[in-house]
């Protein structure tokens, strides 16, 4: 099988025009006979559904959690951007493309990340008139902020819950529909596999959180939007529930896993402070705009921060990144801390955090703009640690956050099953191997309410599909596999509880796919993962019945994905003899230990194709051109 | 620490339900309240015992999914913080801890400490929204909002929906929330056009889904996590009121043409 991306032709400024031109539509009157499934509500699931609701088809939408808003797009802090250019600080479609592209390291599609930049503006106009309130300035106009690995303030924010903010924008227009009958919607209901019939899929198979019970689901087109697999790594900002089921059962029935090695690690999070630990927090990027990172010069000093001399502390970004500072992109940030943590110049307890100090802008600014600015994000870090951030400097340290890995998808959002449509953080679309802050909501929403509404009405009136229902036997034949699959996690009758396993592996996975990866450590851990998975399977422990709420049966499915899908992600970074945005491999590096690419062998999507049980998986690769941003080596120096 | 917990078991929403004892050793600190919990769990597990079944998801305080009553104080002692930001720092060694779910009619049990707070998004389904479809929109700084205003809509849509405020109250009334959403849209140019219409209909269902009346104790605002002023419910009395005398039969018509 050829990948073949569906990239429209002609210059790079009309794709998107020209191809809505060509797509083909569903009349009105015909919208209301096709029926589409949304797996996932956060910003892209709500902003589909909305959207293809207001357009006449008729709409399933699918959470496991209580609520709709519930989904961890909520936890967004910093903001959104948009090639808005309100500052007039030079921005423009362009550049935000150009940003977005360079910030991905040369590993994103260009015509997806141009189409992004494009619809990013219309967003703002959306989220405004749906009620979303942006912080504003004494005018009545948007204010913006600057993030990570951009020269110009693009960013909308508002205070620090944006993606609450946004989320529940998507909410109260999905929740609109719900009452106007074109949105069916089921809470506390997990998807636990797509079925797919005569080559295109057609369904899911569900299960009932609360009564247990399995269920069929037909559609003429399904969407995953399930989010990101940062979980995989055991600690992560992701919401504990966050999971690769929904993709991972996909990519077992036929659709591709793109760039799997591909995640984030960001680099302002609270430090981990024991074992006992469910998560991490992430502390906002924007904090970076007033607060400069430093650890000491010398290795080991254990004096307290403000004991420290000015000339003793090494502002180490600003020192390495003058031109970008404290705003380098995320990853090169990431690994900076890593850098001088290893050499012994770590701060804290452990020795694994670096100071985030808000002295200066204190002196200059005054606490009181400060306290507007950052004063949740404040609060919650002295909730979590105890210490107050006014007068010691917080300490952070990098954590997995986001994936952007996912499932291939060509230009319109539609993986090798034909229609599954992916959406959002569980598609590999946009952001190369390396996001840029405030990109995520922006894609999500791009992909919910600009994109899948066209794409999705060329697809039905193209493919046409034929009418299925959920007796077909592929139907039966799903609903059989998912209820062996529960009876076989039910009769797990071990030693260890599944939590337990789960962070042995995101140990495994946080030495060796982390932050820095090399061949030795990745088959290492290649070693290690299949006799986890057999541990697992031979000693977890998963108590109480599959008809009833079993929060203990829904981890230990979750869990049981992630064993296998650790393997694939191990698998991708060990073939990708390159370094590359989050991507980094420590044998690949320059004299200064930048990442190093190789765009002669590498440029290219890596698509996993699954082979089977116990066979390794087919890779296809998709040629990545650069025709509108000349690939060159990414400096922030 | 040494804790002695108390918590509610239910099995079902059939079955009935009771505190069961639990001793807790060795808890640290610096573990969240949710994370003590964990370790509860992680013991009873590894003794064959079903954990205790709590709502969470986030762990930061935002997506409104955790939901415990702790010594009777709807998400704990510490105010302006959920549950799940709550440190055990702020209990004592030999503690007792009494752990239970939200307790409202409109709020039924599923399981232990979860409980089905559906009627939420059924109000919000009613009328907690702007009637705008995707596309056709202004662009943004077309609409001017100034700052305070845009201020004050913030802290009314800073609601997360955790439903603290209906289990604290002794009507179990859902004020707060509801007039959280009304009164975000009352400090916005966008909400004017369906304000009367919005107050009406959210306030129907509130009814209809068996929330109680406000008795203007102000319970539901100190247990608010965040801080929702209980100025909400006086405007959005406000609203109802004059919506309701000015309320006009809606006619629909079929289109010309």
């Amino acid at each position: 099988m050829t990948l073949d991306a569906k990239i429209p032709s002609g210059p790079i400024e009309q794709k998107w025009d020209n191809h809505r031109f060509e797509m083909k539509l569903v009349s009105p009157a015909n919208k209301r006979k096709f029926s589409v499934i949304v797996v996932g509500t956060g910003l892209a699931g709500a902003s589909a559904a909305a959207s293809l609701a207001e357009l006449g088809y008729n709409v399933e939408v699918f959470c496991y959690n209580d609520s709709p808003r519930r989904a961890h797009s909520i936890a967004a802090q910093g903001g959104i951007n948009a090639a808005k250019n309100y500052p007039n600080d030079g921005d423009s479609i362009r550049r935000l493309f150009y940003d977005t592209v360079k910030g991905g390291d040369y590993r994103a599609r260009e015509a997806n990340v141009y189409r992004l930049a494009q619809v990013s503006s219309a967003i703002i106009d959306q989220c405004v008139a749906q009620g979303v309130p942006f912080a504003r300035e004494y005018g009545g106009y948007l204010d913006n902020r600057s993030f990570g690995g951009a020269q110009v303030s693009r960013t909308f924010y508002a205070r620090g819950q944006t993606g609450q903010q946004l989320l529940l924008g998507a909410y109260s227009a999905m929740m609109r529909q719900v009452g106007l009958g074109m949105v069916r919607f089921h809470s506390r209901t997990e998807m636990l596999d797509i079925v797919v019939v005569d080559g295109a899929c057609r369904g899911v198979v569900t299960r009932d959180l609360v009564t247990g019970k399995i269920e069929s689901w037909a559609a003429d087109a399904v969407i995953l939007a399930t989010g990101g697999y940062s979980n995989v790594f055991f600690l992560s900002t992701n919401a504990i529930a966050c999971n690769v089921t929904a993709i991972y059962r996909a990519y077992k029935k036929g659709a591709f896993f793109a760039n799997p090695c591909f995640t984030q690690i960001h680099p302002t999070c609270i430090p981990l402070s024991g074992t006992h630990q469910s998560k991490l927090t992430l502390m906002s990027e924007s904090l970076r705009n007033d607060g400069r990172i430093w650890v000491p010069k010398a290795k080991g000093d254990k004096r307290p921060p403000n004991e420290i001399p000015e000339d003793e502390r090494d502002y180490y970004l600003e020192r390495m990144y003058p031109s970008y500072g404290n705003l380098a992109p995320r990853d090169i940030s990431s690994r900076a801390a890593k850098r001088v943590c290893d050499e012994g110049r770590g701060v804290g307890p452990t020795g694994y955090g670096v100071y985030l100090d808000f002295a200066e802008s204190i002196r200059r600014l005054g606490r009181a703009v400060i306290e507007e600015r950052y004063g949740n994000l404040f609060e919650m870090y002295e909730r979590i640690t105890g210490e107050n951030p006014y007068e010691v400097p917080m300490r952070i340290y990098p954590a997995a956050h986001y994936t952007m890995g996912g499932l291939w998808v060509d230009y319109n959002l539609m993986s090798t099953v034909p229609g599954l449509h992916v959406l959002g953080e569980a598609n590999f679309s946009d952001h190369g191997a390396n996001r840029l802050g405030a990109s995520a909501l922006m894609q999500g929403l791009a992909d919910g309410y600009f994109i899948i509404p066209y794409t999705l009405s060329h697809y039905f009136a193209t493919a046409k599909p034929a009418k299925v229902t959920t007796d077909h036997a592929e139907f039966r034949r799903a609903e059989s596999e998912a209820h062996e699959r529960i009876r076989k996690l039910l009769a797990l009758k071990g030693k260890r509880t599944v939590a337990d396993i789960h962070r042995e592996l995101g140990s495994v996975m946080w030495e060796y796919c982390g932050m820095g990866r090399n061949e030795q450590g990745l088959k290492k851990a290649l070693e290690i993962i299949p006799t986890l998975r057999e541990e697992f399977w031979n000693n977890a422990i998963v108590v109480g019945s599959g008809d009833e709420l079993n929060p203990a049966l829904e981890r230990a499915g979750r869990v049981a994905d992630f064993l296998e899908f650790a393997e694939l992600m191990c698998l991708d970074a060990l073939h990708r003899n390159e370094s590359c945005g989050g991507h980094f491999r420590e044998e690949y590096q320059t004299e200064d230990g930048e990442a190093k690419r190789n765009d002669e062998e590498y440029a290219y999507v890596a698509a996993w194709e699954y082979a089977g049980e116990g066979k390794s998986p087919i890779l296809h690769r998709e040629p990545l051109e650069f025709e509108t941003v000349k690939l060159q080596t990414r400096s922030y120096k | 620490m040494r804790l002695t917990l108390h918590i509610w078991r239910q099995k079902n929403a059939r079955e009935k339900g009771r505190m069961v004892t639990y001793e807790l050793d060795g808890v640290s600190e610096d573990m969240s309240f949710l994370e003590m919990l964990d370790m509860l769990n992680e013991k009873l597990m590894r003794n064959g015992e079903e954990p205790v079944a709590f709502d969470h998801d986030c762990r930061e305080g935002i997506c409104g999914a955790c939901s415990l009553a702790v010594n009777g104080i709807p998400h704990g002692h510490e105010p302006l913080t959920t549950i799940c930001q709550l440190h055990m720092r702020k209990f004592r060694d030999g503690d007792a801890i009494y752990i239970e779910p939200w307790r409202a009619r409109a709020f039924p049990v599923i399981k232990d400490l979860v409980t089905d707070r559906s009627a939420l998004d059924r109000i919000i389904a009613a009328g907690g929204y702007i009637s705008v479809h995707t596309g056709g929109v202004p662009d943004a700084n077309a609409i001017l909002i100034g700052k305070e205003e845009a201020e004050r809509a913030m802290d009314f849509a800073a609601c997360i929906g955790c439903g603290a405020c209906v289990a604290a109250c002794k009507n179990s009334s859902a004020m707060l929330f509801v007039a959280a959403k009304i009164a975000q849209f009352a400090y916005l140019p966008q909400g004017q056009p369906e304000r009367k219409r919005r107050a009406l209909a959210m306030v129907a269902k509130m009814d209809e889904e068996g929330f109680g009346a406000c008795s203007n104790l102000y319970e539901c605002e100190a247990v608010c996590p965040k801080g929702i002023s209980v100025s909400a419910i006086a405007l959005m009395n406000r609203d109802f009121i004059r919506a309701k005398l000015t309320e006009v039969p809606q006619k629909t018509t079929a289109g010309g043409g």
